[in-house]
């Protein structure tokens, strides 16, 4: 398999991850998006480590890390978005701005 | 210049050779009381005595070093007749090529003889001092300013250069201001210290200009080059004719010579016993001293210079004299009569009289410092400063009285006492001189018998008034008394020395003070019976009539309803000099100069300072408001307006919008990928 197509198919789904996290408004979608984004950088890793170091496993390592502290992050990101649900009943960002001047 | 100093070098390698082992250290004899003034100024108050007793210990040890340098020298004269006296000197100051200011003293016969002077009448007074002015005010000061005094005086005696000489002579001007001015709560007394200073000051400039003057002619500042080249005929005469007689205003202002006597009597408002001390050792003897010091010059400078010398000296002793005769105070009694013999001193110096002049240098220290202290007694013991007050203290008080006689007899020259041996030569001096055929000199001859005959007169009339006839002091209020032990030891030390101060001079071979002081030129004359039995016989007479007059009463005059009235108006009035002083100087001086410099000050001075300041207020103004406030202070708050102000519009850019930040940041990405993969850096 070329290292073209996984190419291709990576870049589509980090386009789709960003468009998630810029487009939609619910933080639960963007943390879903966030996690498309970063598989996508796994699959490159992989990719990239077949066709460039052959049986050294040095990109499955990387892509192991990064699934390991996704998951810390989504854990973290999810207790927020509840929080914040609980707070303020809504979890669109559009109204979650209080960060702000 | 060359020539200078070789005559420098050769002159001190000619004193260096025959020097001695004391002599070296006589510079010690002016620093003792100089330390001492110091010492008392600081910590003299702590003393049970407030400081007397170290002025009295400070004067016993310059009177025991100027007694030990005075030996040492008569010693050196006895081995060699033409010693030239020892003198050392380091530099002071350097000037430049040649010209060198030293700091040194020069011991010669004429310089211990003064030593000797200075260093007992400085002990008797301070003795008598200390119980005189027991519980007085500012006791600490008077003993300070006394022993600075003293130092001054040393200094001047010892001074081995004319600019040394002005700095003893300045100093003495500056306590003698301090000392008259002692009581200065009286407006009187604060007035007559600074009637002394400013008088005796119109004398110091032409000293000073005379010190240049002959700085110009000689190259020189030392004592004893100017006196060579002066001699040598090195110096021009014109020059050394000015410089002389710009020297004697200066000795004109300090010995109180005409017309610049005025201050003398006035300068009685002070202490007793500092009118001793400046009568008898110091100031008055210092414008003496230096006409006999620089002598040389005016030998050179002959007959222009000695013939104003001696005139001058002339009419100071008679107009002196005169004015004596009808004082009612005691003290100025005494002060014109010294006024009188400084004239004679002066008179002798121009008439070449060198030793006799010195001579009565030292014998009149004697008398005058027993004079004064002994009027200080009978002024303690009767509270009043007039003869009219007085009258009958014989018996009150013995040991002041017979100690005053002996003054008084001494001062009117009646032998064997001291002023008789010194008046003599004086009056064989201008004699000789005379016969030469000067007439300044016969001036001067004559002069000296009249004062002579005038003398004896005042004396017989002040120890009439005061010693004998009836009390005429308020007998229910005042007790005279003997006065303590401490002020009648010195009367008694200064008595002998009245009596016996006369005889190191006796006639003929017996003379020892001729040789000790003695220049060549002006050679000693030998006694001369004629003129002694004159001069005798003149105070003889004045002594007889003034007793007669004033004791007796055989002749009743009342002078002011005989043909002499207007001349008693003259000298009571003191010729009027005061009066045409203050009308003709300080008048004008006060009300014109005064003023216009007064108008100066406040228009011109004050104004272009006013000016000043009103420029500096406006700029500081401006400076304040426009610079400061306005640039450097509006420049900041304007940066702080503005930076607040982007912060106003830009903060909105802070949306809270997460995603729009994300947007921002993947923009950002992709701009540097872009910029990464475009331009492959």
């Amino acid at each position: 398999m070329p290292l073209n197509w996984v190419l291709v198919l990576t870049t589509f789904l980090f386009c789709v991850g960003v468009y998630g996290v810029l487009a939609r408004r619910n933080a639960v979608i963007v943390l879903m998006s966030i996690e498309i984004m970063l598989n996508a950088v796994n699959l490159n890793l992989i990719a990239f480590n077949g066709a460039l170091e052959g049986d050294r496993l040095i990109g499955q390592v990387f892509a192991l890390f990064v699934i390991a502290i996704a998951a810390a992050e989504l854990g973290v990101g999810l207790a927020i978005v509840l929080l914040i649900y609980r707070n303020s009943f809504t979890v669109s960002l559009d109204e979650v701005n209080l960060l702000k001047w | 210049m060359v020539t200078t100093l070789a005559t420098a070098a050769e002159h001190g390698a000619e004193v260096a050779a025959s020097t001695g082992a004391p002599l070296e250290m006589a510079w010690l004899i002016p620093i003792i009381p100089m330390v001492s003034a110091a010492v008392i100024w600081g910590v003299g108050k702590r003393f049970p005595k407030k400081g007397a007793e170290i002025g009295i210990l400070a004067m016993l040890a310059v009177l025991a070093g100027a007694l030990v340098v005075f030996f040492d020298t008569i010693g050196h004269i006895a081995a060699d007749e033409g010693w030239h006296g020892y003198e050392r000197a380091v530099t002071w100051m350097n000037f430049g090529p040649g010209t060198t200011l030293e700091l040194g003293f020069k011991v010669d016969g004429l310089a211990a003889v003064l030593l000797v002077v200075v260093g007992v009448v400085a002990t008797m007074v301070h003795l008598y001092a200390s119980s005189y002015m027991h519980d007085e005010v500012r006791v600490t000061h008077f003993f300070a300013s006394l022993s600075l005094f003293t130092a001054s005086m040393l200094n001047l005696v010892l001074a081995n250069n004319t600019i040394q000489m002005l700095v003893g002579w300045e100093g003495m001007g500056v306590c003698s201001y301090l000392l008259i001015g002692h009581w200065w709560e009286k407006h009187e007394n604060s007035s007559a210290a600074i009637k002394a200073f400013l008088t005796t000051r119109v004398g110091d400039v032409g000293f000073m200009l005379g010190i240049f003057v002959l700085f110009w002619g000689a190259q020189s500042f030392n004592v004893g080059v100017i006196s060579e080249m002066a001699t040598a005929g090195d110096i021009a005469k014109g020059t050394l004719t000015v410089g002389a007689i710009l020297l004697f205003c200066g000795a004109i202002g300090k010995s109180a010579q005409f017309p610049l006597h005025t201050w003398l009597p006035d300068a009685m408002a002070g202490p007793t016993p500092v009118s001793a001390l400046i009568h008898a050792a110091t100031m008055v003897v210092a414008g003496v001293y230096l006409v006999a010091r620089m002598f040389p010059v005016f030998a050179a400078a002959a007959p222009v210079a000695l013939e104003e010398v001696a005139i001058i000296g002339s009419i100071t002793m008679l107009i002196a004299a005169l004015l004596a005769l009808v004082q009612d105070d005691l003290k100025k009694v005494l002060a014109y009569s010294t006024i009188s013999q400084l004239g004679y001193m002066i008179a002798g110096l121009g008439v070449h009289a060198y030793t006799a002049s010195v001579f009565h240098i030292w014998t009149h220290a004697w008398f005058k410092a027993l004079l004064f202290l002994g009027a200080g007694s009978v002024i303690h013991a009767v509270h009043s400063n007039k003869m009219s007050d007085m009258g009958g203290l014989y018996k009150k008080m013995p040991v002041t009285s017979i100690t005053y006689i002996i003054g008084g007899l001494a001062l009117a020259g009646f032998p064997p006492f001291a002023g008789f041996w010194s008046k003599d030569e004086l009056v064989l001096g201008a004699y000789t001189q005379a016969m030469e055929g000067s007439g300044a000199a016969m001036f001067t001859f004559i002069a000296m018998l009249v004062t002579a005959f005038l003398t004896a007169l005042y004396v017989a009339r002040m120890l009439a008034l005061t010693f004998f006839g009836k009390p005429k002091y308020d007998e229910k209020h005042v007790h005279p008394h003997e006065s303590p032990k401490l002020m009648i030891v010195p009367l008694m030390i200064l008595a002998a020395l009245a009596v016996a101060g006369g005889w190191v001079g006796l006639p003929g071979e017996m003379n020892q003070f001729g040789k000790w002081v003695h220049l060549p030129g002006s050679e000693h004359e030998p006694f001369n019976m004629m003129i002694a039995v004159v001069s005798t016989g003149a105070a003889l007479a004045g002594f007889g009539i003034g007793w007669a007059i004033f004791r007796l009463g055989k002749v009743k005059v009342d002078l002011q309803k005989t043909a002499l009235a207007p001349v008693y108006k003259l000298l009571v009035n003191k010729y009027y000099l005061d009066d045409i002083y203050w009308k003709f100087i300080v008048r004008p001086v006060r009300d014109r100069l005064s003023a216009a410099a007064y108008w100066i000050n406040m228009k011109v001075l004050d104004g272009a300072v006013n000016a000043a300041g009103i420029v500096a207020v406006k700029t500081g103004d401006f400076m304040y408001r426009d610079v400061d406030q306005g640039l450097i202070d509006g420049g900041v708050n304007n940066l702080a307006g503005l930076m607040g102000l982007a912060g106003s519009k830009l903060k909105f850019w802070q949306t809270g919008n997460m995603q729009r930040y994300a947007a921002a940041m993947f923009l950002g990405v992709a701009v540097l990928v872009g910029a990464f993969v475009f331009f492959r850096i």
